[in-house]
C-alpha cells in the first residue's frame, strides 16, 4: 500500500531499455513534453496494481457494510417505532445532502481532532464510504421490502413465523433479489466515487497513477491508464447487470 | 373451537365489521358468504389475529386472540390459513416452502420436516413436483401446496379465505376436492367462498355477511332452501341463476 515511499527507488524508462514497449513515434528517443509517451505504462504497474487493490478492496467493504448496514437503516425507517424511524430517517436525508467528498474530508481531518488519535488514511476512507453508502442501500432495501407484498408477510404470520423470522427468511431475501440489479448499479457508482479519496490522500488506483505520473512527469499518460482502468471495470460491470436485470425479470 | 363474540373493526372511521358473533364447533365446516366488501376476508384474518381489531372477543382453542399477552406466532401456529392469492414464498422450492415453518416454529428437525412434508404433497397429488419453484406450478397446483403447507403444521383448524376466487375454472375443481377430503376427515374449518356447490355438499353452516354483519347464521340446508333475510335471497338468486 505505500507505493508513493517506494517510488524514488524507481528510475525513469531508460531509452536503452528495449523491452518496455513505446507506443509514442520517436521510440529510443528521449521523449519533449507536449508528446505523449506509454512507456510510462509498463513500470508503473506496480503501483497501479496496488492502487487497483485497494480501490477494490474498499469497494467490497464499503458494498458489503453499506447494504447491512443499509438494510438495518431500512427496517428501522419502516419501524412502527416513530423515534427509530425518525433517527433513521434523519440520517439517510442528512448523508444524502452532503456532498461525499465533503464527509470523506470532515470525517479525516475532525475524528483525530476529536479524539486525539490520527485514523489513517485508508481506515478513514473505509469508515466514511461504508457509513455513506449505507444511506443510499438503505432506500433501495425499504423499496425493497415495500415490493414484497403484503400477502407474503400474512403468509408468513399464518404459519407462526415471528416478525424478525418473517423478515429474516421470506422479506429480505425477496427484497434483495428483486432489488439485485439496483443494488449493483449503486455498487457500480460507488466504485466510481472511490476516486474521491484522492482528496485525503488515501492510496487507491487513481492517487498511484497521479504519483507514478509526477514521478515519471507523465500526468496525462497516467490519468489515461487509470481512465482505461475505471472504464473498463464499470462496462463489463454494466454489461453484468444488464443480464442479471433479464435474468430476473423471467424468474417474476 | 372457535369463538366470535361482537367483533368490532374500523379502519379510521371507516366501519368494517360490527356486532359479529358466531362459534364453530369442532369438527364443524362453516362456509361465510356474501357480497364483496361485505367483511368476510377481514372477520377471517382476525380470527388469527392477522388484522388487529377494536371491539369484541376472539377464542380459538380457548386461547384468547386480541389479549396482548397471547403469544400469537404459537397460536397461528395452530391455525392453517390458505390464502386467494395462495402466497407461496416464491424464493423457495416446494418441499423448502413445506419445511421452513416446521423448522422454525416448531422445532422439527430438516429429515422430520422433509418427511412430513413429502407426505402431505403426496395427499395433494403433488409429490412429484417437490423440488420445483412455485412459479413452475399451475395456479390450482400452488393451492393444493399450500393446503399441504398448511396442514405440514398439524393445525387444529383451517382458515380459507377465498381459495378459488384466483383460480382458473378448469383448476376450481382439483382445489375443492382437496378441501372435501378435509371436510370430510372431520377438520374444523372455517371458509370464504362463492363457491355454493361446496357450501351444499359439505358446509353444516352458512355465516352470510352484508356491510360488515352477519345478516344469516343458519345451517346449510335451511339457508339454501329458505334464507330469512331478503339481502341473502338477492345474492343468492344472483349467485345462483346464471
Amino acid at each position: 500500500m505505500d507505493g508513493a515511499g517506494h517510488l524514488p527507488s524507481l528510475a525513469p524508462p531508460s531509452p536503452s531499455n528495449n523491452r518496455v514497449v513505446s507506443f509514442s513515434a520517436n521510440r529510443g528517443k528521449a521523449t519533449e513534453m507536449g508528446e505523449f509517451d506509454f512507456t510510462v505504462w509498463g513500470p508503473s504497474l506496480p503501483f497501479i496494481r496496488d492502487g487497483l487493490l485497494f480501490t477494490l478492496r474498499l469497494t467490497l467493504i464499503a458494498m458489503t457494510g453499506g447494504i447491512v448496514l443499509g438494510t438495518l437503516l431500512a427496517l428501522a425507517r419502516l419501524s412502527p417505532f416513530k423515534p427509530l424511524s425518525l433517527v433513521a430517517g434523519a440520517y439517510v436525508d442528512t448523508m444524502r445532502s452532503i456532498p461525499l467528498v465533503m464527509v470523506i474530508l470532515w470525517f479525516f481531518l475532525v475524528i483525530p481532532f476529536l479524539t486525539g488519535t490520527p485514523v489513517g488514511a485508508e481506515t478513514s476512507a473505509i469508515i466514511t464510504f461504508t457509513a455513506f453508502e449505507a444511506a443510499f442501500y438503505c432506500e433501495i432495501m425499504r423499496s425493497g421490502i415495500q415490493s414484497v407484498p403484503r400477502g407474503q408477510v400474512w403468509a408468513a404470520q399464518a404459519l407462526g413465523l415471528t416478525q424478525a423470522q418473517t423478515m429474516i427468511h421470506v422479506v429480505l431475501p425477496q427484497a434483495l433479489r428483486n432489488m439485485l440489479p439496483v443494488l449493483l448499479t449503486q455498487t457500480i457508482v460507488l466504485f466510481q466515487d472511490t476516486s474521491l479519496v484522492y482528496a485525503i490522500g488515501a492510496k487507491d488506483l487513481l492517487k498511484a497513477a497521479d504519483v507514478v505520473g509526477k514521478n515519471y512527469n507523465r500526468p496525462v499518460e497516467m490519468i489515461v491508464l487509470s481512465a482505461l482502468i475505471y472504464f473498463a471495470i464499470c462496462f463489463s460491470l454494466s454489461l453484468a447487470v444488464r443480464q442479471l436485470q433479464k435474468r430476473v425479470a423471467i424468474v417474476r | 373451537m372457535i369463538e366470535i363474540r361482537n367483533l368490532a373493526k374500523a379502519y379510521g372511521s371507516t366501519t368494517v365489521l360490527k356486532g359479529c358473533s358466531t362459534t364453530v364447533a369442532k369438527g364443524e365446516v362453516v362456509v361465510v358468504c356474501g357480497p364483496s366488501g361485505s367483511g368476510k376476508s377481514t372477520l377471517i384474518k382476525c380470527v388469527n389475529g392477522l388484522e388487529p381489531f377494536q371491539g369484541g372477543s376472539i377464542t380459538v382453542d380457548g386461547i384468547s386472540v386480541g389479549d396482548p399477552k397471547t403469544d400469537l406466532p404459537r397460536l397461528r401456529a395452530r391455525v392453517g390459513m390458505v390464502f386467494q392469492h395462495f402466497e407461496l414464498f416464491p424464493h423457495m422450492s416446494v418441499r423448502k416452502n413445506l419445511a421452513l415453518a416446521q423448522m422454525r416454529v416448531l422445532g422439527r428437525s430438516a429429515e422430520e420436516a422433509d418427511a412430513r412434508g413429502l407426505k402431505l404433497l403426496d395427499r395433494v397429488g403433488l409429490a412429484a413436483h417437490a423440488d420445483k419453484h412455485p412459479a413452475q406450478l399451475s395456479g390450482g397446483q400452488q393451492q393444493r401446496v399450500a393446503i399441504a403447507r398448511a396442514l405440514a403444521m398439524d393445525p387444529v383448524c383451517m382458515l380459507f379465505d377465498e381459495p378459488t376466487s384466483a383460480l382458473d375454472p378448469e383448476m376450481i375443481g382439483e382445489v375443492l376436492d382437496v378441501m372435501i377430503e378435509l371436510a370430510r376427515e372431520g377438520m374444523t374449518m372455517m371458509v370464504v367462498t362463492h363457491e355454493m356447490g361446496f357450501a351444499r355438499q359439505v358446509a353444516q353452516r352458512i355465516l352470510f355477511m352484508d356491510q360488515g354483519e352477519i345478516v344469516e347464521d343458519a345451517p346449510a340446508g335451511d339457508f339454501f332452501a329458505a334464507p330469512k333475510s331478503q339481502r341473502a335471497q338477492l345474492f343468492l338468486s344472483r349467485i345462483l341463476h346464471h
